[in-house]
């Protein structure tokens, strides 16, 4: 699994060395310390259904970094920062779908998925067909988002999650573990799968490496960019659904604290801004890594403020492990 | 007031260079139809009081909007000026509360406001241009621990702004606003910016950076030197806000990033560095200004109003990036 993070432009000194620098063995590294450090500030931190909980909540964050990873991979300065706006309104249509109703489930996905699908769609038309850059296409969407997001919720109520899923989300389901962890992993298998083993997938790099080149070799760019980010938004339309589920409401806007994260974790697993490279076996890990993280702050007792400073700081030294830019020589 | 780079060629077509000249000709046209659409809908939106008022308002956004345009010349993005307005409305509010508010306190304390920008923007600059960490991702970083360290100064919203701040910010002098003096200041600066050196190094960066860097330009204090005055300006804006708002508050700015990155694509600037204008930037932020007016004019009922807004910046931005691509092809 490993594999995929393993292009190194270095000279290679030594060869663990260079396993050591793998962002996703960095990222286990610092799961790892960062867990031994919450146990010993908050005994019973890492216990076994602490994690568990961690995970569910780092699930939601990497269903989310699952399409932005593929729309950054797919380069051109791709970014997603509507995904924010399509969580949050895809958590109010599918509490108002299902309306507490275990039969109202499936439903509430499919439309949910597809609006999502739709504004991914939007995003990839104009960002193609008009060759708007990705940033100014998604920002203007995310206007548009929260503007439909007031206007949803002054007509109709927000509706309640089903009790299957919030079971599904929070209640342990095969061996122990929460739905929603089994479904991460199995994003996680699916994403590796289309990056590694489709023609799709290695679509994705070519036009995220060199997309004039890809384009002389045959292939469909425009297609698949706007592939992409109807992906990106299905995505986030289903980790709504799953936060939906987790706190059994949508409240306002709950799905902005997704938006920048959601890039850092991919960030942090590796995948630079730039495209063409990477994975998503370590954004799973960078996932996990930001919740735990935010876990930790919660439960040492400081102010918001000292919380928010250590956040924001230890983001700055993770980011110097690795995601730096290549120093100018002449 | 041109600052792209690239000479109109002699064979262009005029329309073409003339945009090639000034980039932020179809922003003013949009300016334009926006006030004109707002005199028809409520004539005395064009009053001279509405207008003092729209500036007033929006003053603090074409600042920000100004502070995002340096970074953007040099192909980099700001994500933490909202935060950085944050952080200065809350230390100049805190110590002129501490000083006593008075006269020469409040100078005071806009100077150590304006240092605190300076520093932000020097911290932006060292951890994105010395560090070489990816600016979309460092400055949302950066942008957290500004936000606490605004926490930290101000945990909540509320201490109001001595009297003599806001007097003086909303007051009239010889028949004129403040805010137009203000204007008059912030432009006589932006004037002396654009015929500098340093703007057509910083477009040259943006333009591109090995090629600067071949030329012998000192290319990481280049783009530190963007971000500092990113800070600056983005100080300036807090001083404005500040005067608006009349009080302090930890999270005041944290809106206004994006806008301020949207008010710089409706300029005519080009988020890849290496073609823009502060002009247009400043033309960008009114534009935001005016829709928010004119949906309200129109009499949009409330709940659709965001929408609305929403809608009308997406097409705003997509209209200005076609025309000024067209411009530059």
């Amino acid at each position: 699994m490993s594999t995929e993070t393993a292009v190194s432009v270095t000279a290679a000194p030594s060869k663990a060395i260079e396993f050591l620098k793998r962002p996703l063995v960095v990222a286990l590294i610092l799961i790892m310390a960062l867990l031994a450090l919450g146990e010993a500030l908050s005994p019973g931190f890492a216990s076994a259904e602490q994690i568990l909980r961690l995970l569910v909540v780092a699930s939601v964050m990497g269903i989310v970094a699952a399409g932005q990873n593929l729309v950054i991979i797919g380069g051109r300065e791709g970014i997603d920062l509507s995904v924010g706006g399509i969580v949050s309104l895809a958590a109010i249509l599918a509490g108002n779908v299902m309306n507490g109703a275990d039969s109202g489930i499936l439903p509430a996905i499919l439309v949910a998925v597809s609006v999502g699908a739709l504004f991914g769609l939007f995003n990839g038309l104009g960002i193609t067909l008009l060759r708007i850059p990705p940033l100014v296409m998604t920002l203007g969407m995310l206007g548009v988002l929260q503007g439909l997001l007031v206007v949803i919720r002054n007509g109709i109520p927000s509706g309640r999650a089903a009790p299957a899923l919030s079971q599904f989300v929070t209640q342990p389901f095969i061996f122990g573990l929460p739905g929603i962890i089994w479904l991460w992993i199995a994003i996680g298998l699916f994403m590796a799968f289309l990056l590694k083993r489709t023609v799709f997938g290695y679509r994705i790099y070519a036009i995220g490496s060199n997309e004039q080149a890809a384009f002389m070799a045959g292939v469909p760019v425009k297609t698949i960019r706007v592939g992409l980010f109807v992906l990106s938004g299905a995505f986030a339309a289903l980790a709504g659904v799953c936060l939906l589920g987790y706190s059994g409401s949508s409240f306002s806007n709950v799905g902005e604290q997704y938006m920048l994260p959601s890039i850092i974790a991919v960030v942090l697993g590796g995948t630079p801004l730039a495209g063409g490279k990477g994975g998503y076996t370590g954004t799973m890990a960078g996932a996990v890594l930001l919740v735990i993280l935010q876990s930790i702050l919660t439960t040492v007792h400081i102010d918001e403020s000292g919380r928010q400073m250590v956040f924001g700081a230890t983001l700055l030294l993770l980011m110097l492990f690795y995601g730096r830019g290549r120093a100018m020589r002449g | 007031m041109q600052q792209t780079l690239t000479s109109p060629a002699a064979n262009a077509s005029p329309l073409k260079s003339v945009l090639q000249r000034f980039p932020f000709v179809p922003a003013l046209i949009i300016l334009i139809a926006l006030v004109a659409l707002n005199g028809f809908f409520q004539p005395r939106s064009l009053s001279f009081g509405s207008i003092t008022g729209l500036f007033s308002t929006y003053l603090a956004l074409m600042l920000l909007a100004v502070a995002q345009t340096y970074v953007v010349f040099s192909g980099d993005i700001d994500l933490s000026v909202g935060s950085i307005v944050s952080l200065v409305n809350v230390v100049i509010i805190v110590l002129m509360e501490k000083w006593g508010g008075g006269g020469l306190t409040v100078i005071a304390a806009c100077l150590v406001g304006i240092l605190t920008g300076l520093a932000c923007g020097v911290a932006n600059g060292i951890m994105i241009a010395g560090l070489r960490l990816q600016a979309i991702v460092a400055t949302f970083a950066t942008s957290i621990f500004f936000t606490g360290l605004a926490l930290y100064v101000l945990p909540v919203a509320g201490t109001p702004a001595p009297e003599a701040y806001w007097m003086t910010y909303g007051g009239t002098y010889f028949g004129i606003p403040f805010v137009f003096y203000v204007v008059a200041a912030v432009a006589i600066v932006l004037g002396v910016l654009a015929r500098m050196r340093l703007t057509t190094q910083m477009l040259a960066v943006g333009d591109d950076a090995m090629a600067a860097f071949q030329t012998g330009l000192p290319v990481t204090l280049i783009r530190i030197k963007g971000y500092v005055l990113c800070g600056l300006f983005s100080a300036l804006a807090a001083l404005c806000i500040t005067g608006d708002t009349a009080s302090g508050d930890p999270l005041v700015g944290g809106k206004m990033t994006l806008y301020s990155v949207a008010a710089v694509v409706l300029g005519g600037s080009a988020l890849s560095g290496g073609a823009g204008t502060v002009t247009g930037s400043l033309i960008g932020a009114l534009i935001i200004g005016l829709i928010n007016s004119l949906v309200f004019f129109v009499g949009t009922p409330s709940e659709w109003q965001n929408l609305v807004q929403g809608l009308a910046i997406l097409v705003a931005l997509m209209a200005g990036i076609l025309v000024s691509r067209g411009a530059r092809a």
